[in-house]
């Protein structure tokens, strides 16, 4: 399987989504905002960073890049599109999911081990996890605060399609503690935290067992490997 | 050269964790500047001058609404306040 990751000016977390990719025993392929080309990729990674400096609000302005036309097509087919962080904002800034981020309640930029329940376990990117698995991994945003109107909340709620929601506190005043979201089909997921900063032991969150061995950010990406080979 | 204002604020009933930040200054300000102890709050927005050439006509005020709602905010947490046309771009008050 062939998963592409975009990089966008001002992506940081493209390399660490390639990696992440590769650990998981997909092929990452670079692809690049200005081009109008997914060189044939099965799956999409929009990384996170802070695209065009988080000018005109996060996520926007990377949102009308070139490619988008592209990845926007191959989502509303179904291609599995996980957005990360700056890609969640993305990914709402282009409509492909509902709701939108703005600036955490405290003010602060948060950097931390959050702990997650992944609510549900139906999406492409979410499929390997155990009903209601309680996880670890990275957070770090300024503008991580979910926020949708009470209607787009309550057909989120009702439709089952809260992926991620924050245990042990919520950061940044998010709308009922959410993390993530996916549209109705379940191909596209955003995430605020970082699944790819957590996938090899050594580099992740402290576990009980040992420091930075947590590697729970890895299933994101098995999950849609293991959807890919199901599919054919 | 006609400028076209487009004011953008966060939507009233979110949080506005800047303008929160901005008027906490401005509060401890107001411990010792007594005009300042009035105020309540303050919300922070954004204020977009489009230069445009020719005349800002209906086609044009129309093409920039358009660009307001879908581009220069987004309605899920913002709302459009304000457009007009001013004849040149902003400077300093006098």
């Amino acid at each position: 399987m062939r998963i592409g990751v975009v990089t966008f000016p001002g992506s940081l977390d493209d390399r660490d989504a390639a990696r992440a990719i590769r650990l998981a025993g997909a092929d990452a392929v670079a692809l690049w905002h200005g081009d109008h080309d997914l060189h044939g990729v099965d799956a999409l990674v929009l990384p996170g960073g802070f695209s065009y400096g988080d000018y005109l609000r996060a996520g926007a302005i990377a949102s009308l890049s070139p490619i988008m036309t592209e990845v926007i097509a191959a989502a509303n087919q179904g291609m599995p599109v996980l957005g990360i962080c700056n890609g969640f904002q993305m990914l709402t800034e282009a409509h492909l999911l509902d709701g939108g981020l703005i600036r955490n309640e405290t003010g602060r930029f948060i950097c931390r081990d959050q702990g997650l329940r992944i609510e549900n376990n139906a999406s492409d990117w979410t499929s390997g996890f155990a009903a209601n698995a309680e996880i670890v991994i990275p957070l770090k945003n300024g503008e991580g605060s979910f926020m949708a109107s009470a209607e787009t909340l309550k057909a989120l709620e009702g439709e089952g399609r809260i992926v991620a929601r924050y245990i042990g506190g919520n950061p940044n005043g998010s709308l009922n503690d959410i993390a993530g979201v996916t549209n109705a089909r379940g191909n596209v997921v955003g995430l605020m935290p970082h699944p790819e900063h957590a996938v090899e032991a050594g580099f992740g969150p402290d576990t009980d067992d040992a420091m930075a061995s947590g590697i729970d950010g890895l299933t994101f990406f098995t999950s849609v490997i293991t959807q890919a080979l199901i599919a054919h | 050269m006609p400028t076209i204002v487009v004011e953008v604020m966060p939507k009233a009933e979110l949080l506005d964790p800047q303008g929160k930040a901005v008027a906490g200054a401005l509060g401890r300000l107001g411990q010792t500047q007594s005009a300042l102890a009035k105020v309540t709050g303050v919300r922070v927005g954004k204020r977009f001058e489009i230069a445009i050439d020719g005349e800002a006509d209906a086609a044009t005020l129309t093409a920039v609404r358009e660009l307001a709602d879908t581009v220069l905010s987004n309605s899920v947490i913002e709302d459009v306040v304000g457009i007009h046309v001013q004849s040149a771009p902003s400077s300093a008050v006098v």
